[in-house]
């Protein structure tokens, strides 16, 4: 049966949306999100929607309770300090909303365009399954335990049902029939690797911006792809490669050799994932700081001839560390600049992260 | 909607003869048979079935199925008060549960048919209310939907901005515009004494006479130019009346302020109405229906419904014990100038007790029965506990007054102090706990400008919300708005222009509206 509500409920919603829209840049910067990743539903709280009206201020912020208690004792929880009583709380409304539809915003705030999935193997495949009931439907299909569950139950319900002498008649209203839905399952596939910089200069300050910038990013690109795949791979002069947990807590001292993960990438690349049927996403995090000039310009090298050709992108991060930001970057503009598939961005603190994530999927790419 | 079972339909036939014999006196009553989704969706809707579209529907709506989903609250009974009144019950709930409902809802038709503030509510607003929703979707299929959406939070932001007694004093014509060639009301003209002629010279002597004529066309002047002639609380309805708005959304104001009286004497006598009917489930449940097998459902069902946690008080709760206490009271005579002369606290406690031995129920034609009814009749929350509460019954439920501490930041305990409590009390329900806002001046500085006032009585309006609220009310006047307010014992004017906020310090150099408290 469709509610009434349901409109309102939706009324409701997009102004949920709306609000989190208008408050985008502030959202991207939220910790909070992080650690609820796989989770389909996030509960973001939104303050201030509400209906202004003339309301009692502070200085009304008194009551009268029931029960044991001495004068001092503070009354409820520490929780919820604050206004009680006479006032109806500060109107903070936890909104449940599904990462699909933060994606979504992200895209049409930033206005990201619709990522064109590659590859040859688009094909999607259709399946019925029989999981659904509904009202209509063959004879054949019939589902006999609800059909008899309900004609019991309107028999009980309307004084007919005898027990000593138990007989149920069907009627057309009680029938219940299987259903099946139409499953489709698109074969475009995806991984996306992340690489990150791990060497004493990154802090635990620039790994939370670089968790920040990745959550981003996986939930947009998940929005675009069913099948996704993450791969981490952290590097100091070696590389290696970690599974989620550990590539954002993981701390390492040591310097920096920035190819030896790029060529993991490729050792990676080359065995599991065929361009042809992979759409692949390389992003890499770093502070900038490589070893020696001869090895930044290795990396431009290896990425030249072997990782973009089978690469949709390659985005290159540098985090602003505590020892400054490092020349990496300018080496890759350099050597890499009519490369349209080598995006670079900078962020130094949270709230480049908005323009960062502009910057890596920006119309036109 | 599921169909009511038949046993439920025959225990509610049941427990409605047991309520007349009990001299409940209630209009007919309609149960329905609900699934907590739609449940919630009545919820929502403030009991109807059928309401305009808003968005803060959906919002309530997402909050009881968050609520019932994650088990934080379940919501057993709805009743509209109505004739006939409808009640919803809740499908999963258990027979006894149902049972407790039913006697519950009774207790509540009772209230809603017999108490005096109840007595100039739309009985038929069931309808009414899908009116409304109708003629607002009319307007929205005719102007879009954010447009009056729009309108709709303008108007809602001021919903409590009414007079909730004016529907039993007639204060002035409603109607939009003010009727003509209806008959004006007599002059007044100057008072002349009979005399023969040859004393009147010096019994009404010229000069008096022409004194009197000049200080009252003065007045008549000052209360023409005067706009409000008095101030008015109705904020509501002087915006109905001269605010520049389009006919639909003069209409769409009608019908939120018309929904807003009906429902006002529902928030003026929570605490009576949810005593009153909870007094009567437990009365008829203990007295005839309750089974020995569903002694326990039942204990839990109403030690549920009753319980008060720390910091708020359950108005089930204060409203069946006061009302217990009223009805021992006066079984025992305790009341009237003897009783309250005597200051012995002993004879006090004593006082009448062989009339009504402690533990048994004194019920129907007793004296305490018989003053509750009269309580349910005549009284609102304020009244009723302007008028019952005493310090024994304070002491004996155990209240005390907290509030707020700056310095720890925490509602702290501070004492049991009868007059303290009382006074708190009062001042939680008086006017729904919302600030007194009158139209001071409709034409400020002869300018067409809106000039609110704050009474104060205590404490001081939220400064956010109230800069934000005239923004809204901005929307409807479409001229500058202001809002006299006491922040920290200092007047203070907050003005919005349209363009932006400002806020003053009122003293000579602000011209003073045109009525003053």
């Amino acid at each position: 049966m469709i509610l009434q509500i349901n409109n309102d409920h939706q009324r409701f919603r997009k102004i949920v949306k709306g609000r989190i829209r208008k408050e985008l840049r502030k959202f991207l910067t939220r910790s909070e999100l992080l650690g609820r990743e796989g989770k389909k539903y996030i509960s973001i709280p939104v303050a201030g929607i509400d209906i202004p009206h003339f309301r009692y201020g502070d200085n009304s912020d008194a009551g009268v309770g029931k029960g044991d208690a001495k004068p001092g004792d503070s009354v409820g929880n520490e929780g919820d300090v604050g206004p009680g009583g006479t006032q109806e709380g500060q109107h903070i409304l936890e909104v449940d909303v599904s990462l699909d539809e933060l994606a979504e915003i992200l895209g049409e705030e930033l206005q990201l365009p619709r990522i064109q999935p590659k590859g040859k193997h688009r094909i999607t495949s259709e399946r019925d399954r029989y999981s659904g009931i509904r009202q209509s439907g063959p004879e054949s299909l019939r589902h006999f335990k609800r059909t008899f569950r309900r004609a019991l139950r309107r028999q009980i319900m309307s004084g007919l049902y005898n027990p000593d002498a138990p007989r149920i008649i069907f009627e057309r209203a009680d029938k219940m029939y299987r259903s099946w839905k139409t499953i489709l399952s698109p074969q475009s596939n995806a991984v996306i690797i992340y690489m990150m910089d791990v060497s004493g200069s990154m802090g635990d300050e620039q790994k939370e911006l670089v968790r920040l910038e990745a959550f981003w990013i996986d939930a947009w690109l998940r929005k675009n792809y069913q099948g996704i795949e993450s791969r981490y791979v952290v590097h100091d002069v070696r590389a290696g490669e970690v599974d989620r947990e550990t590539f954002f807590r993981i701390r390492e001292d040591g310097g920096t050799r920035i190819s030896s993960a790029y060529r993991l990438a490729r050792e990676i690349i080359d065995k599991q994932y065929a361009p042809t049927e992979w759409n692949v996403y390389l992003f890499h995090f770093s502070d900038g700081d490589n070893s020696s000039e001869s090895d930044s310009r290795e990396c431009c090298q290896l990425l030249r001839e072997h990782l973009v050709p089978s690469l949709n992108m390659f985005g290159y991060c540098q985090v602003a560390s505590a020892y400054g930001s490092g020349n990496f970057i300018n080496v890759v503009h350099e050597h890499l600049n009519d490369v349209e598939e080598v995006i670079t961005s900078r962020v130094n603190n949270k709230d480049d992260i908005y323009d960062s994530i502009k910057t890596f999927f920006a119309p036109g790419r | 909607m599921i169909p009511l079972p038949v046993e439920i339909a025959r225990q509610a036939e049941r427990i409605a003869d047991f309520a007349r014999r009990e001299e409940l006196d209630f209009y007919p009553t309609v149960f329905e048979m609900m699934t907590s989704e739609q449940m919630s969706q009545v919820a929502a809707y403030g009991g109807f079935p059928q309401r305009y579209p808003h968005w803060r529907f959906g919002m309530e709506y997402e909050r009881l199925r968050k609520q019932h989903t994650y088990g934080l609250g379940r919501i057993y009974e709805m009743v509209i008060n109505n004739d006939p009144c409808y009640a919803y019950l809740l499908n999963d709930n258990m027979m006894v549960d149902h049972k407790t409902v039913i006697a519950h809802v009774y207790g509540h038709c009772d209230f809603f048919k017999n108490n005096r503030w109840f007595s100039a509510t739309n009985r038929k607003m069931i309808d009414e209310m899908a009116n409304h929703a109708t003629r607002v979707r009319r307007y929205i299929e005719r102007h879009g939907h954010d447009r009056v959406e729009a309108a709709i939070d303008t108007f809602l932001s001021m919903e409590h901005l009414i007079d909730p007694h004016s529907v039993f004093m007639r204060r002035q014509s409603e109607g939009r515009h003010k009727p003509t060639g209806a008959k004006q009301p007599e002059r007044e003209t100057a008072v002349r004494f009979p005399a023969k002629s040859y004393m009147d010279r010096y019994i009404n002597p010229p000069q008096r006479i022409e004194d009197d004529r000049q200080a009252l066309e003065d007045r008549e002047t000052k209360a023409k130019t005067r706009f409000p002639a008095r101030p008015q609380r109705d904020v509501l309805l002087f915006l109905l009346q001269h605010a520049p708005l389009e006919d639909w959304e003069a209409d769409v104001l009608s019908i939120i302020r018309e929904e807003a009286y009906y429902f006002a004497p529902q928030g003026q006598t929570k605490i009576m109405n949810e005593g009153w009917a909870s007094y009567w489930h437990s009365t008829m449940m203990t007295n005839y229906i309750l089974q020995a097998d569903e002694l326990i459902d039942y204990c839990e069902h109403h030690s549920g419904t009753l319980a008060t946690s720390p910091g708020r008080l359950n108005p089930y709760k204060l409203g069946i014990e006061l009302l217990r206490d009223i009805e021992r009271r006066w079984n025992t005579g305790r009341y009237g100038p003897e009783y309250d002369a005597c200051d012995d606290m002993s004879t006090r406690r004593e006082w009448g007790k062989e009339k009504a031995p402690i533990g048994r129920v004194i019920g129907r034609g007793s004296p305490g029965r018989e003053k509750i009814f009269q309580v349910r009749a005549l009284y609102n929350d304020v009244t009723f506990l302007d008028e019952f509460l005493t310090p024994e019954f304070v002491e004996d439920q155990d209240l005390y007054h907290y509030r707020y501490d700056p310095s720890t930041g925490r509602m702290v305990v501070v004492n049991r102090d009868f007059y303290k409590i009382k006074q708190q009390l009062l001042f939680m329900l008086t006017n729904h706990a919302q600030p007194y806002i009158y139209v001071m001046d409709g034409n400020y500085r002869n300018r067409g400008e809106l000039y609110l006032a704050h009474h104060h009585n205590g404490a001081d309006v939220e400064i956010k919300y109230a800069v934000e609220t005239l923004k809204q009310i901005y929307r409807a006047w479409k001229r500058p708005v202001h809002l006299n307010a006491r922040i920290d014992d200092d007047p203070i004017l907050f003005s919005f222009d349209g363009q932006k906020s400002s806020q003053q310090h009122v003293d000579e150099s602000i011209d003073p509206p045109a009525n003053q408290f």
